[in-house]
């Protein structure tokens, strides 16, 4: 394996990435979230999104060959095999089952000889052997035999790995992120069997955010940002201090963010308080979140992707099962419960504005007073007392037209359906229904995820403009640290399920980048 | 290393409530009824013989993450146009049937790929597509029988024949064939007619299903029921397993169809088919199944179960309320909440499956606290 070469124009998420990985070495792979590690690997594994999306530009030189790989299985015919972050088992199965899926030895009979391969009897003892073959490769005990539905999560990992180790012909794996789920001692003993592999001359290629794990293992290291290779050094000639800044640091010029000081008084008053919250969120999982909010301030929550900081919101707005103590303006909420959070008085713009955040077959009046509509019976005439209720339309047409002039949506008019809107004015949709609720408290999740530069400065100004003027306070949750630094009072960062601190706007960038890996799991 | 499992006494009661269910209601009419107990070991016998072919037509595509196929019906009107072909031709006998279940073949097939094909469209909702499945292709089984036999088709014999020159009689008698699978080899035991020949066929039947578990292909069936994005990934062709899964049993049911009716000895041409599967599902649904899961145990436990409850419940119904229609009533009654019952329960376990991830967090943080 000598000399992968890759350049990927497309929309800019890869610009001329170069590196080689020789034989046996291992590589270590960082960088932000976005950076554009996963984009490479997909490339790399020849996966169908690529492909759909338009192909890549570049070539990929494995053994001195050009290398194009359509699907998946071509990258597994040239032996590449991936490790991703989801696990790809069957859950009813043993272990050895799904080593060997769809790869299983097989006896002819008399059935099969008429009716095609597919009749042919499994040969298990063969699959035991073979299994227990790739499992003592791994140099990791599992349990064959097990089910993988009763298995804890790092055997689940386990198995991947052995599952790719099972293919004879595998000469580079990549590995995406496999400690994130381990328990330390699992991560010592997969880290012990990825020097075993490459000592059997298998090249691996190693995606992680816990850097330390990376000096312990890695040949070399190549550092990410922005779709760019950064650097790319020998393991040995470098320090966790050092990637890190790679990882985070901006360009001199392009960091013009360092924010007005709000000169803030420390003593405000605590309106949110959070204790020991803990979110069942699939990939964003909150372990113990513990966190106050002042009144009347921007509180930006980071972190990188899969480390929780989603999970709070939508815990503690019920969308997904939690537990722990929330305080909001000296009432306990009730978690679980979706309407009690929104009869307090707080609001939630949804990461998920498609699925969450709009009613995408109405118009935008709707979509802006309909909650408002719902929770506060705003916007309704009453009629004989109260028995009938009667909408309000010309109240929601002014509400609606207000906003679209205050947040420059662009739309045809207040009656255009929600759907037909670009991704930036729909975000701005979103803001505007939860501005319409007139909350104490809003919570805003990824509000530029996917829009323009130009929409996403208007979304942030709105955002600070809403908090100043009508003192809400205001949880903005991003994955984007520029963006955090320059809208909010105070950042807490969530690393491993929990904050790990929380800074300033004005800190630095290292200070950031250490606290965001400091407790990856 | 052994998993420690403890016995969990509020689980099994979940697990096994519509079996227990029925043992209980079975024990409470059995003395009710009166019956003596080789009148009631043959009458179950031989329902045993009759239907469990049939039933067993089902586990396939349960294995398969296809749910209960109510598109066994399709197999079972195949078998029946076979059998009134048979009929015509006056083959009886054992000839006969056999005839009868080579000629289900392609049709069966031919009905199995299309309910597959529809069912590959509509993943996840294969059980309201099979079942309204059946009435649709009802409609062509009619116009089939009704209009083309004898019209295009040629039958030769009066006595199957509508007066008017074509269409099928309301009955197709089957006289000739009557239980001629079940006589062979029987054996009378203490006043208990066993039908060897059947139990044969059933026991290689089963032989099959567990011989094709451990296939490759059973394999990939098992593999595309439990996660199908996994089996893609894996390189199995999916939507052809799914394929494969629906024409294996939509055969099964054909030919269990047949069985089915010379046991019975006539069939009444337009509704025999009709509330088949319902049955089918519902037996095996008493059997301890569920939607996901199924095995032979369950298939001669629920018929057992199944048909103990419809012998007795008349009687038991005379006994107590002087009617009894009430048999009869309880049948289908029984049949729908069984099968309702069914569904409600895997979809709460679905949602428990999902919610016992909060848990687990919520014990990790009380007995680890914060761990840095």
């Amino acid at each position: 394996m000598r000399s992968i070469k890759k350049d990927f124009f497309g929309n800019q998420v890869l610009t001329d990435i170069n590196f080689t990985l020789g034989e046996g070495e291992v590589l270590g792979l960082c960088g932000e979230n976005g950076a554009g590690k996963s984009t490479l690997m997909k490339i790399l594994f020849g996966m169908d999104v690529i492909r759909e999306t338009g192909g890549y530009e570049g070539d990929i030189f494995i053994n001195g060959e050009k290398a194009v790989f359509n699907t998946p299985f071509d990258a597994l015919k040239a032996g590449i095999g991936m490790v991703h972050q989801e696990f790809s088992l069957i859950p009813g199965f043993t272990a050895t089952e799904n080593i060997l899926l769809n790869r299983e030895p097989q006896r002819r009979n008399v059935v099969s000889q008429i009716f095609g391969d597919r009749l042919n009897t499994l040969d298990y003892k063969e699959m035991d052997r073979r299994s227990a073959e790739a499992i003592k490769k791994m140099g990791v005990e599992i349990d064959a035999k097990m089910v993988i539905s009763s298995m804890p999560v790092g055997h689940k990992q386990f198995t991947e790995i052995a599952r790719e180790l099972s293919k004879d012909q595998l000469k580079l794996l990549i590995l995406d992120e496999p400690t994130a789920v381990l328990t330390e001692k699992e991560a010592e003993a997969l880290l012990e069997s990825i020097r075993g592999m490459s000592a059997q001359g298998i090249s691996v290629i190693f995606i992680t955010h816990r850097l330390h794990e990376i000096l312990a293992v890695c040949d070399k290291v190549v550092v990410m940002r922005d779709g760019h290779v950064v650097r790319d050094v020998p393991a040995k000639e470098t320090s966790v201090d050092d990637i890190t800044r790679w990882m985070v640091g901006r360009d001199v010029q392009s960091g013009s963010a360092v924010p007005e000081a709000k000169a803030e008084p420390s003593d405000a008053k605590t309106i949110m308080s959070i204790k020991n919250l803990w979110v069942d969120m699939p990939g964003e999982t909150v372990r113990n979140v513990s966190l106050d909010v002042r009144e009347g301030e921007i509180l930006g929550i980071g972190g990188l992707a899969g480390q929780g900081k989603l999970g709070i919101p939508n815990g503690i707005m019920g969308l997904y099962e939690a537990g722990g103590t929330v305080v909001f303006d000296g009432q306990e909420i009730s978690l679980n419960n979706p309407r009690k959070c929104l009869d307090s008085s707080l609001a939630f713009v949804s990461e998920d504005r498609r699925g969450v955040g709009l009613l995408l077959d109405e118009t935008l009046e709707w979509n802006i007073a309909f909650p408002a509509m719902q929770i506060q019976d705003k916007f309704l005439k009453k009629l004989f007392g109260g028995a009938i209720k009667w909408r309000d339309e010309k109240g929601i047409h002014a509400v609606t037209q207000k906003y679209i002039d205050a947040l420059q949506i662009r739309c045809t008019s207040s009656k255009q359906k929600a759907k037909e809107l670009s991704g930036g004015n729909q975000q701005k949709v979103c803001l505007a229904k939860a501005f319409a609720l007139e909350p104490k408290f809003l919570f805003v999740s990824e509000p530029t995820r996917g829009i323009d530069v130009g929409a996403k400065s208007l979304v942030l100004e709105a955002l600070k403009k809403f908090n100043r003027e009508s003192g809400v306070t205001v949880v903005m949750i991003s994955s984007e640290l520029e963006e955090l630094r320059q809208t909010c009072d105070r950042i807490a960062i969530v690393s491993g399920g929990q904050v790990s601190g929380i800074l300033p706007a004005a800190a630095s960038s290292e200070e950031f980048g250490t606290l965001m890996i400091s407790q990856v799991v | 290393m052994k998993m420690k499992k403890n016995f969990n006494g509020f689980d099994f009661l979940q697990n096994n409530l519509v079996p227990l269910m029925f043992i209980i209601i079975c024990a409470i009419c059995i003395p009710l009824s009166g019956f003596s107990t080789s009148y009631l070991l043959n009458e179950v016998v031989t329902r045993m013989g009759r239907n469990i072919f049939l039933i067993l037509s089902l586990l396939i595509p349960i294995m398969a993450g296809m749910g209960l196929n109510f598109g066994m019906t399709l197999g079972a009107m195949a078998g029946q146009v076979a059998l009134i072909f048979v009929t015509d031709w006056q083959i009886w006998g054992i000839p006969g049937v056999v005839l009868a279940m080579i000629l289900s073949v392609p049709l069966s097939a031919l009905l199995g790929l299309m309910c597959g094909k529809l069912m590959n469209m509509a993943k996840g909702r294969e059980m309201i597509l099979g079942y309204m499945m059946n009435y649709f292709v009802t409609g062509l089984y009619q116009l089939l029988v009704l209009y083309f036999m004898g019209s295009i088709i040629p039958i030769k014999h009066a006595s199957i024949r509508l007066p008017r020159g074509f269409g099928i009689r309301t009955t197709v008698n089957l006289t000739n064939m009557r239980q001629c699978l079940d006589n062979e080899f029987a054996i009378l035991y203490k006043g208990v007619k066993i039908p060897v020949l059947n139990f044969i066929i059933i026991a290689l039947l089963c032989l099959f299903i567990v011989w094709f578990r451990r296939t490759k292909l059973g394999q990939d069936m098992r593999a595309v029921g439990q996660d199908m994005e996994v089996a893609q990934a894996a390189g199995i062709n999916v939507d052809r397993t799914r394929i494969i899964s629906i024409i294996i049993s939509t055969v099964f049911a054909g030919f269990g169809q047949i069985i089915y009716l010379q046991n019975i000895g006539n069939f009444p041409t337009y509704t025999a088919h009709s509330q088949i599967g319902m049955f089918c599902i519902a037996a095996l649904l008493v059997g301890g199944a569920s939607v996901e899961r199924a095995s032979i145990g369950n298939v001669f436990l629920g018929v057992i179960l199944f048909h103990t409850m419809f012998i007795v419940a008349p009687r038991a119904g005379v006994a107590i309320t002087g009617d009894a229609m009430i048999g009869e009533y309880f049948r289908v009654f029984v049949s729908y909440g069984v099968i309702t019952l069914a569904l409600i329960m895997y979809e709460i376990k679905k949602r428990r499956a999902r919610s016992h991830g909060g848990e687990l967090l919520a014990r990790a943080q009380r007995e680890g606290g914060v761990q840095s």
